[in-house]
This record gives C-alpha cells, sequence and structure tokens, in this order.
C-alpha cells in the first residue's frame, strides 16, 4: 500500500461521520444536518482527489489498497479504481451529498436518520472500490439495513411492507449470490476471492460451471437493477421511501446490481455472458418496453418515475448484453445517467409533494404559470429523461441501442418503442402537472426555493455537459471497458 | 467566409441563451436581440452562398467522441444544397422574427417566445449544416421539442397543450424508424457521414446488396414522413395551428416540415441506391398530396386551410424526388417556403386585426388592409402556379419530372392535386378578403413591422422562380445538381400546368364571388363526401379508436398484470413462507414439543407411581428388602 488511502478515506470518512455524531446530542439538530452535510461534502472532495490521481489512459485497476484480512481463508481488505467504478463513486458522492441537503426535509428522529444515512453512503462507496468478492458481499450487504430503516422508519404510509419487501427480496437475491461467490472460491486454484486472480482464471472454468454460477449471481443483481419480472419491490419501495432515500435508490442502488454484472459476472464468467447473452437481451427489451407501458399507466408521479426507472435500465441490460464497445459505453452512460436524471426527478416529485403532501399528477394543472423556474427545471429534466439529444440521457439511450441493434436486430427494433412510450408518459406528465388552466387550489404554491436548487442545478449542469460532450466521461469509462471486453475475449482493433 | 460557417447556428444559440437567462429583465428587448443575431446568420449565409457559386465547397468535422473504432462527427457540410437552404432558414426566420415583434406584442411570455424561436431556428440550422447522419438525427429531435414548445406556447389552453404533446409524440413514431435507419446503414456502411457513404455509392457499388438500401432508405424516410406530416403521420400538422401563427410560418415554412425533404434531399444517395424506396416516397407523396388537398376544399379556418395546403405541397415534393426529380423537389421546397411563410404572415395579420380564424366570418377586408390582401393575392396566385410567380416555375419542374417517369396515372393525379390547390387559395382569398363582409368585424390595422416582412415576402414569391426557370438556363438545378436531369422544357406540360391552374381560380370564382349560393348546393348533393372531407377522412377517430385507445388499455392491463401476477407471485411467496411458517411453528409446538412434553409427561406419571413407595416408614422398607431377599433367593434358586 502506498501513500495515502485514498480509497478507504472515500469509504469510511462516512464512518468517521457516524462517530462524531454518536457525541452530539440529539436535540442540536442543527448541528446534526450541518455534520452530516459536512462530512457528505468531504467524502466529494475526496472522490474529486481520487480523480486527480487517476490515470485515465491506464485501463486497469488503480490505487489500489491491500491489507490481509482473514489470511486462513485468503480474504483481502482490496480496493481499487477504474473508470468505470470511478463513475459510479462520483455519481455516489455527488447524490450523497445532495440527497444530505435535500435531507432537511426529515423532521424527527433526526440523529438516527443521519447515522443511517451515512453508513448507507459507506455500504456503496464500498461496493464500488471492493476487489475481493468477500468484501464486495460485506458492503452489498451493509446498504441494506440502514436502507430497511431508513425506508421503514421515516418512509410513507406502507413504509413497514415496502422496507421488509425491499430487504426480503434483495436478501433473497444475495444468497444466490453468496453461493455463486463460494462456488468461485472452490474452484479458483488456489482458493480466492479475488476479482482480478478470477478474472485471470476465467478460461479455466468450464461453461457448465460457468453458466450456474453466473445464473445464481445473476439472481442477486438482477433484483437489485431491477430485471423483469424480479421489479416489483422497486415501485413500492420508491413510494414509500422518503425523498432523498429514493434519490439514492434509483440514483445509486440500482447501478449496484449493473456494477455486479460488469465487474463479476462478465469478467469472471465470459462465456456464461456470450452464452446467455440472448436471454438478457430479451429481458432488456422486456424491461424496456413493458415498464414504459407500465409507467404510461400511472397516476402517482412518483410511481411513474419507478417504472420508469425499470425501463432505462432496461437499456444498461441491453448495452451489457450487446457485448461489444459500442453496447458496453451506452451501457456504462446509462448507469450513470439514469442516476443523474433521475434523482433529479426525484428531487423535483419531492419539492412539489413537500408543499402540497399529494403525488396524483391529475391533482395539479397549470403550475407553469405560479412556478416558471421549477417548471423549467422540470421540463428540462423531463426531457433528459426521454433522452433528448443534446442532453446526457440520449447518449446513453443511443449507444445502447446502436450497439444492441449490430448484435439483435428484431429485439432492438422492438426496444425503439420503448423511447415512443417514454415521449407519451413524460409528456403527459408535464400536462398533466405544469399545463393546461391553472388549477385555483394550488394558486398559493410557493416557488422553488434557493436550497432546493441548489440540490438541481449541478445535476443540470452535468446533464447538459455531458449531453453536448459527452468524451469527457467517455474517454474516462471507454478504457475500462475496453479492458474488460478485451479480458473477455472480444476481438477490438 | 465558408470557414464561418458555424457561426451561422452558434448567433440564434447566443440569442437563445441571453433570452432564456435574462429575458424578463429585458423585456420588450428580447425581440432586437434574437433579431440581430438572426441578421448576423442571414449575412453570412448570403455571403456563404455566394462563395458557393462560385464553385466552394467546404466539409470541416471534428471529433464528438470515440468508441472502439467508431469515431462520432461532429461538423458541417457547406455545398449548394445546405448554402441554399441556409439562406431560405434565415431569410423566414429574421422576416418571421420582425413580425412577431407587432404580433406577440402584450404577450405576458414575450422574451419566451423569442428564446423558443431562435432555439428553434438553431436547431434547424444545425441540422442543415451536419454532416453525417448522427448529427443530423440530434438536430432533429431537437427541432421536434423546439416545435413542442413552440405549438404549446398557450400552454394554459388545453388544445394547445394537445397539440404539442400530438405533434412530438406523433414525430418520435417517425424518428424511431429513423433511428433505426441510420443503424442500418451505419454497420452496413460502417459510416454515418454523407459524403462518405454518397461516394461509398456511387463509386464502389458493388458487394452492396440493394434489398438492405432500399430498407434503410425507407426506414430514413419514416422519419421525413413524421416531420414532413405525409400520410400517416400528418396528423399532427393541422393540430400544430394551436400555436401563434408566426410559429406556423416558421414551421410551415422553414423550420420543421422543410426538415423532412430535407433528409431525402440530402441522404437521395441511399434512396438512388435502393431503388424501390424512391417508389415508396412517390406512393407516400401522391397519397399525401391528393388527400390533404381534397381536405383543404372544405375547410374554413382559414390556418387549417393553409395547414393542409403545406401538407399538400410537402406531398407534391416527396412526388418530384420519388420520380428522380431531385432539383425539382429542392426547388419547389425553396420556392415553397417563401410563399407559404407569406401566406400564414397573412393570416396571422387578419387573425391580429379581426381576431376571428373561420374565414365565414369574413369577408371584404380588401378596403382595410391593403398590403395584406395583395401580398396575399400575390401568394395565392404564386401557389397556384400562375406564371411567371414562383410557383410556377418549381411546380413546372415536378410536373416535368413526373411527366418524364412515363407514369401517367400519377402524371394526372398531380395535375388534380394542382387544380385543387388553386381552387382552395382562391376560396380563401375571395372568402376573406372580397365580397361583402358577412359579419361586423372591428378591425384593427397592423402595424408596419407585421407589414414589411409581407412585401419582402412577396418579392421573393414572384421572382425567386427565375433562378430555376429555362429562361436563366435552370440556373437552381445545375446549381443544387445532382445528378443529369432532363431538363428540356416541354411546351404541353407547361400549359396544362397553367390551365389547371387557372381553371382552378375561375372555378373558385365561380363559386365564391358569382354564385355563392353554389357549393351548399352543391354540399348537400354530394354530403357523404363533403363529409369525408370536412371530417377529414376521419383519421384521427380511427386513430383514436384503434391506436390510442387501444393502446391505453394494453398500458393499463400491463399495470394490472404487474400488480397482481407479478407482485402478486412475489407477494404469494411472501405469504406462503408465512403460511409454511405458521405449520411449522404448529408442528413445532404441537408434535415436535409435543413429544418433549410426553416424555416429561411419562416420566412425571411414573415420577408419581414410585413416589408412592417412598412412604418413610422403616417397617415398609424392611418388608420390601425382605421380599427382595425371597424374590432373589427364589429366582437363583430355580434358574
Amino acid at each position: 500500500m502506498l501513500g495515502f488511502p485514498l480509497l478507504s478515506s472515500a469509504v469510511f470518512l462516512p464512518i468517521l461521520g457516524i462517530l462524531i455524531l454518536f457525541f452530539i446530542p440529539k436535540n442540536k439538530t442543527a448541528l446534526i444536518r450541518v455534520t452530516s452535510g459536512i462530512i457528505t461534502f468531504l467524502t466529494l472532495i475526496v472522490s474529486l482527489v481520487i480523480f486527480t490521481h487517476f490515470n485515465s489512459n491506464d485501463p486497469g485497476l488503480q490505487l489500489q489498497e491491500r491489507l490481509s484480512w482473514i489470511p486462513q481463508v485468503n480474504i483481502n481488505y482490496h480496493l481499487g479504481v477504474d473508470g468505470l467504478s470511478y463513475s459510479m463513486v462520483f455519481l455516489t458522492a455527488l447524490l450523497c451529498f445532495l440527497a444530505c441537503i435535500a435531507s432537511n426535509s426529515i423532521k424527527e428522529r433526526i440523529k438516527e436518520y443521519y447515522i443511517f444515512f451515512l453508513l448507507l453512503e459507506t455500504g456503496m462507496m464500498g461496493t464500488f472500490l471492493a476487489l475481493d468478492l468477500f468484501l464486495f458481499y460485506v458492503f452489498w450487504e451493509i446498504t441494506l439495513v440502514p436502507m430497511y430503516f431508513l425506508i421503514g422508519i421515516w418512509g410513507g404510509p406502507r413504509k413497514e411492507y415496502a422496507a421488509i419487501k425491499f430487504f426480503l427480496y434483495t436478501l433473497a437475491g444475495s444468497v444466490f449470490m453468496l453461493l455463486g461467490i463460494l462456488a468461485l472460491y472452490f474452484t479458483s486454484t488456489p482458493h480466492t476471492f479475488n476479482i482480478l486472480e478470477l478474472t485471470q482464471q476465467s478460461k479455466f472454468f468450464a461453461q457448465a460451471f460457468q453458466n450456474i454460477v453466473f445464473l445464481a449471481l445473476f439472481f442477486g443483481f438482477a433484483v437489485k437493477v431491477p430485471v423483469f419480472p424480479f421489479h416489483t419491490w422497486l415501485p413500492d419501495a420508491h413510494v414509500e421511501a422518503p425523498t432523498p432515500i429514493s434519490v439514492l435508490l434509483a440514483g445509486v442502488l440500482l447501478k449496484m446490481g449493473a456494477y455486479g454484472f460488469f465487474r463479476i459476472s462478465y469478467p469472471i464468467l465470459p462465456q456464461a455472458a456470450n452464452y446467455f447473452g440472448f436471454a438478457i437481451a430479451v429481458l432488456a427489451v422486456i424491461n424496456i418496453v413493458y415498464g414504459a407501458f407500465v409507467a404510461m399507466a400511472q397516476t402517482d408521479f412518483k410511481k411513474m418515475v419507478a417504472y420508469s426507472s425499470v425501463s432505462h435500465m432496461g437499456f444498461v441490460m441491453l448495452g451489457l448484453a450487446a457485448l461489444s464497445p459500442v453496447g458496453f459505453s451506452g451501457a456504462a452512460m446509462q448507469m450513470f445517467n439514469h442516476g443523474i436524471i433521475t434523482g433529479a426527478m426525484f428531487l423535483l416529485v419531492g419539492v412539489l409533494y413537500d408543499r402540497s403532501h399529494t403525488r396524483e399528477m391529475g391533482a395539479f394543472g397549470g403550475l407553469r404559470v405560479n412556478l416558471p423556474v421549477f417548471s423549467a427545471v422540470l421540463i428540462f429534466f423531463s426531457m433528459a429523461s426521454l433522452g433528448l439529444p443534446g442532453l446526457s440521457g440520449f447518449i446513453g439511450e443511443f449507444l445502447s441501442l446502436l450497439g444492441g441493434f449490430k448484435a439483435f436486430k428484431l429485439l432492438t427494433a422492438i426496444s425503439v418503442l420503448g423511447i415512443v412510450i417514454t415521449a407519451g408518459y413524460i409528456l403527459v406528465m408535464i400536462q398533466k402537472v405544469l399545463l393546461g388552466p391553472m388549477n385555483d387550489k394550488w394558486k398559493g404554491l410557493s416557488e422553488i426555493s434557493f436550497r432546493e436548487l441548489v440540490t438541481v442545478v449541478p445535476l443540470l449542469v452535468i446533464v447538459l455537459v455531458l449531453g453536448v460532450y459527452p468524451k469527457l466521461a467517455l474517454d474516462i469509462i471507454n478504457p475500462a471497458l475496453n479492458l474488460i471486453l478485451n479480458n473477455m475475449g472480444v476481438v477490438l482493433p | 467566409m465558408v470557414n464561418y460557417a458555424y457561426l451561422i447556428p452558434l448567433f440564434p444559440l447566443l440569442a437563445f441563451a441571453v433570452n432564456i437567462f435574462w429575458g424578463r429583465r429585458l423585456k420588450a428587448k428580447s425581440a432586437p436581440v434574437a433579431i440581430l443575431a438572426m441578421l448576423g446568420s442571414l449575412v453570412i449565409s448570403c455571403l456563404i452562398l455566394k462563395e458557393v457559386i462560385t464553385g466552394k465547397t467546404l466539409e470541416q468535422s471534428v471529433e464528438w467522441f470515440k468508441v472502439g473504432r467508431y469515431s462520432f462527427e461532429a461538423g458541417f457540410l457547406v455545398d449548394p444544397l445546405s448554402a441554399m437552404m441556409l439562406c431560405v432558414v434565415t431569410l423566414v426566420g429574421l422576416l418571421v422574427e420582425v413580425y412577431s415583434i407587432g404580433y406577440m406584442r402584450g404577450d405576458k411570455r414575450y422574451h419566451l417566445f423569442f428564446a423558443y424561436v431562435s432555439l428553434f431556428i438553431f436547431s434547424m440550422l444545425g441540422l442543415v449544416l451536419s454532416n453525417n447522419l448522427i448529427q443530423t438525427y440530434v438536430f432533429w429531435e431537437l427541432v421536434g421539442v423546439c416545435s413542442y414548445l413552440l405549438i404549446s406556447f398557450w400552454f394554459e389552453k388545453k388544445s394547445a397543450a394537445d397539440a404539442g404533446k400530438k405533434a412530438f409524440i406523433t414525430n418520435r413514431i417517425g424518428d424511431a424508424g429513423f433511428f433505426l435507419g441510420l443503424s442500418t446503414l451505419f454497420y452496413y456502411l460502417g459510416t454515418a457521414n454523407f459524403t462518405q457513404i454518397s461516394q461509398r455509392l456511387m463509386h464502389h457499388p458493388e458487394g452492396l446488396s440493394q434489398g438492405i438500401l432500399a430498407l434503410a432508405a425507407v426506414l430514413i424516410f419514416c422519419g421525413a414522413v413524421g416531420k414532413s406530416a405525409q400520410f400517416p403521420l400528418h396528423v399532427w400538422l393541422p393540430d400544430a395551428m394551436e400555436g401563434p401563427t408566426p410559429v406556423s410560418a416558421l414551421i410551415h415554412a422553414a423550420t420543421m416540415v422543410a426538415a423532412g425533404v430535407y433528409l431525402v434531399a440530402r441522404s437521395y444517395a441511399v434512396f438512388a441506391a435502393g431503388h424501390l424506396s424512391l417508389e415508396v416516397v412517390s406512393y407516400i407523396g401522391i397519397i399525401t398530396s391528393f388527400m390533404a388537398g381534397s381536405i383543404a376544399l372544405v375547410q374554413t379556418d382559414i390556418k387549417r386551410i393553409l395547414a393542409y395546403s403545406t401538407v399538400s405541397q410537402l406531398g407534391y415534393m416527396m412526388i418530384a424526388l420519388g420520380v428522380g426529380g431531385y432539383s425539382a423537389g429542392v426547388f419547389h421546397l425553396m420556392t415553397h417556403a417563401f410563399f407559404k411563410a407569406l401566406l400564414f404572415l397573412c393570416a396571422g395579420s387578419v387573425i391580429h386585426a379581426c381576431g376571428v380564424q373561420d374565414i365565414r366570418q369574413m369577408g371584404g377586408l380588401f378596403g382595410k388592409m391593403k398590403v395584406t390582401a395583395t401580398t396575399c393575392l400575390i401568394g395565392c396566385l404564386a401557389i397556384s402556379g400562375v406564371p411567371p410567380l414562383s410557383g410556377f416555375w418549381s411546380k413546372d419542374e415536378i410536373l416535368l419530372s413526373v411527366y418524364n417517369s412515363g407514369n401517367r396515372v400519377l402524371y394526372g393525379l398531380t395535375l388534380i392535386v394542382a387544380f385543387m390547390t388553386a381552387f382552395y387559395m382562391f376560396r380563401l382569398l375571395f372568402l376573406t378578403f372580397f365580397g361583402k363582409p358577412r359579419e361586423k368585424l372591428h378591425i384593427h390595422k397592423p402595424a408596419p413591422t407585421m407589414d414589411w416582412p409581407l412585401i419582402i415576402l412577396a418579392v421573393f414569391s414572384i421572382f425567386s422562380g427565375f433562378v430555376g426557370s429555362p429562361l436563366m438556363g435552370h440556373a437552381f438545378s445545375r446549381f443544387i445538381y445532382f445528378h443529369p436531369e432532363h431538363t428540356e422544357p416541354n411546351y404541353m406540360v407547361m400549359i396544362s400546368s397553367v390551365i389547371v391552374g387557372l381553371a382552378g381560380i375561375s372555378l373558385a370564382w365561380v363559386f365564391y364571388i358569382l354564385s355563392p349560393a353554389l357549393p351548399a348546393a352543391l354540399a348537400k348533393n354530394f354530403q357523404p363526401v363533403y363529409n369525408l372531407l370536412l371530417n377529414k377522412y376521419w383519421i384521427d377517430e380511427i386513430y383514436d379508436r384503434f391506436i390510442i385507445q387501444p393502446f391505453l388499455r394494453l398500458t393499463k392491463f400491463a399495470f394490472s398484470f404487474d400488480r397482481y401476477l407479478i407482485d402478486g407471485a412475489v407477494n404469494l411467496t411472501g405469504t406462503s413462507c408465512v403460511a409454511v411458517s405458521r405449520v411449522k411453528g404448529w408442528i413445532d409446538k404441537y408434535i415436535v414439543d409435543g413429544l418433549v412434553n410426553l416424555i416429561a409427561l411419562v416420566v412425571g406419571a411414573l415420577g408419581e407411581v414410585f413416589r408412592r413407595l417412598q412412604t418413610g416408614l422403616i417397617q415398609n422398607y424392611i418388608l420390601l428388602i425382605f421380599t427382595g431377599v425371597v424374590v432373589i433367593v427364589f429366582l437363583l434358586r430355580f434358574i
């Protein structure tokens, strides 16, 4: 281990924050909020410092930190970052900071809330940085616990149901994942949990073995993404979760599943990835089209955004299934952009809900007259969500589809239907909420506040910048993706 | 100068940025900002056109981003086609903006209007300059979203909000096809660059499959069908009249609908290589043209008549492109831009002046608004193909290329459409400006800023046709040039085109000036036909009944499926787990634990029995011991 452990500090700064919070009396709410805000901000700064030490041209895993943890079974504390995981680390740090600001709407049991919040950040960071499967699993499970409480305590009317459903569903998935991890451990020689070593050994794994392990891991990851038909926990969890938690759930947690495919399933089990390519593409198309269909039928704003996530994450799966540089780039971009855009959408839904205490889209109407700034921002992110070129959402979708088209002509042709329906439900939403004659009931609704604006403007800038100049992100992510594809034996020029 | 082509879209983009961020403070000054930017673009466009005419072309690009071995570029292509289009777009855009100063005065979102219009024109200019299909697609979508914002500009009206939504979604359907087309082409030829595509197709056509190229072309054409409002995706355009009238002028003349025709022209090499696709283009063109023209015959809303007229004229251009009349189609695109913008702005002045849109309520306006009426007359003459106005020359080119294609049925139909065009345009003119006022309308005169654009457009409507006429040796088609076309003037075609135009005008004169009772009688006698046309062939109703409603029902079904079947399965798993655990709990309690308790019970019972032996009396114990000894001795003895 060389120099300052940057990656570890990104992972454990929030834990430090928790320790500090322990010493703050729970009635000093302002201090608690500020401390948490500073901690998440510092984590964001650390993530930026990581970038200054990061070499975009190096496709491998950098800034590795490695300590022996349980030497008897060869378990190591092993972190590392490449372009792909960096995009996720930055996303996590940024969204955590913004969600922390947005957490001002939380009014009860504040100290506990922030403790769980920070624990969640540690879990997410660790998941994206871990290079040891055991460590990965530990971080993966760590995210479950705070999420369970965050939904279960601070959630909406059906919070217990949603929290338990989320917890059990993901846990059921992770059990299979654990089996898969153990199978990999016992099959490798020497026995190892090291992702990099397992990748090296991938060619020695028999096809049948790969298939079985792939399925086991698939179940764990698919629940998280979520892939049809394992998606029904998502709308419940989203609708019940408080706004900042929805942001993290959609923005970051879903990406953990997709990241698992990129980091573990695909590199370690390349033949299985190839074998199941078509099946994954089919599920991806179902995600895209079916998700859009169901989103169209929603009357609850938040639920609509939740189902739109199902549809949008389908593009990630489609790009993955394409197994090509174009598809992979699309999938990785879509992961990042979906985090940004959907995060912002949930923040905006929250702004509306905090004022009106309803999420029924039909209850609104004509808000654009009174709330021009809020409306402009909402329209902006809606356009990003429906994949308008010039905004970042387009790049991911476009490349995923383009990559998908090469591998699966017909399936991609069907999934293009998804972008038409997406335009449909997004525009219907805009019309119901913002356009038409103004509903007198909401005459007194106040404009988006400065603090709320602060939470969305950074996202707005990213959406615009990456939409116009996607090279910025692609040049960081692509080398890592190409290396993965290379290791998988996909021929690259 | 050509090197500065990137400035042309940049100016309106800056105007957009200024107006969106500072528009509220600028108030009325937001218009000059937009206009000044537009003027800058126009000047550069004209200078570039001048250079292009002398034979200069330029293509420049930078890498937008790179994935694997594919490099996606951002660049511009200045050639005769784009140079011509740039001038048309910036000129019409500028005039529309000047006109809007008066038209939009007093609107509470004045600055937003100019911001959106600037963005709209920026998108169109980006599309025109684009040197590859992917960039075209990007700007293509941007044009779509701008039209959405402008059509639903007065969003408080439900109809306006609906119309904007309809336009966007209808276009997206076409765009989906466009995307698949460009993907096909991208992988098949390994490039999306127009120049490279053309070169590959023209110089190395060996080994390429006609079928795939035709498929790609037809898919790309889907996009054009959406944007240029061709059948069956034409339904959004008439509804788009909900937007402010200057926007209609912009959409119908220079920006939105022109994009479709432009796309076909731009990727013409693909269409030419996949021959079958050109037939599709011409058939869609004639269906659209005929249908829309016939609907326009009976409409009474001044803007809707013009809207259907646009649909019909765009169909005309498609026919031309479909039969190989490349320069004829592009030529008509240009002339049509001038006279259709003129006609729309005239309609805007009329609406602005009298506050109604139904031509049955108007009449006799000529004396009250002379400039509007005169320029409108010029526009009508131009679109009806009366020589020597611009429409005559471009229509003649189209008719000529249809005639030369040898398809007599098609030729006949295009003549009928020309006849209908003349008729409904003069119907509009006569009912609006001539005869006696049918209703008392309070007229207020349009501002001079609204008159001047009309006059300028009228001048272009008269003279812009000469550049493509045989009088100037078909300068236009030699300039635009795709591949050698037949350019011999054919007097038979020319005369027939003039005859049908004049016949249409005369019939309109008979119907609406000479004996105004005739049309009503005719409508009565041909009730079914009249109803069919009045209801626009019931296409909107058919779509609603057979596509939109079933689709919405399907989404509801999908949601129920999700909630009851999939989530039901999840919940069932959950509840069955609970049920199983209950059963297990019962087993545990009553069987497993019961066994344990049973053992305890038995032991307890036995204890109870043996307890009785513990009496504490020595005699009993001695007796028991004695009995025991006797039994043991007895047993030992006998065993």
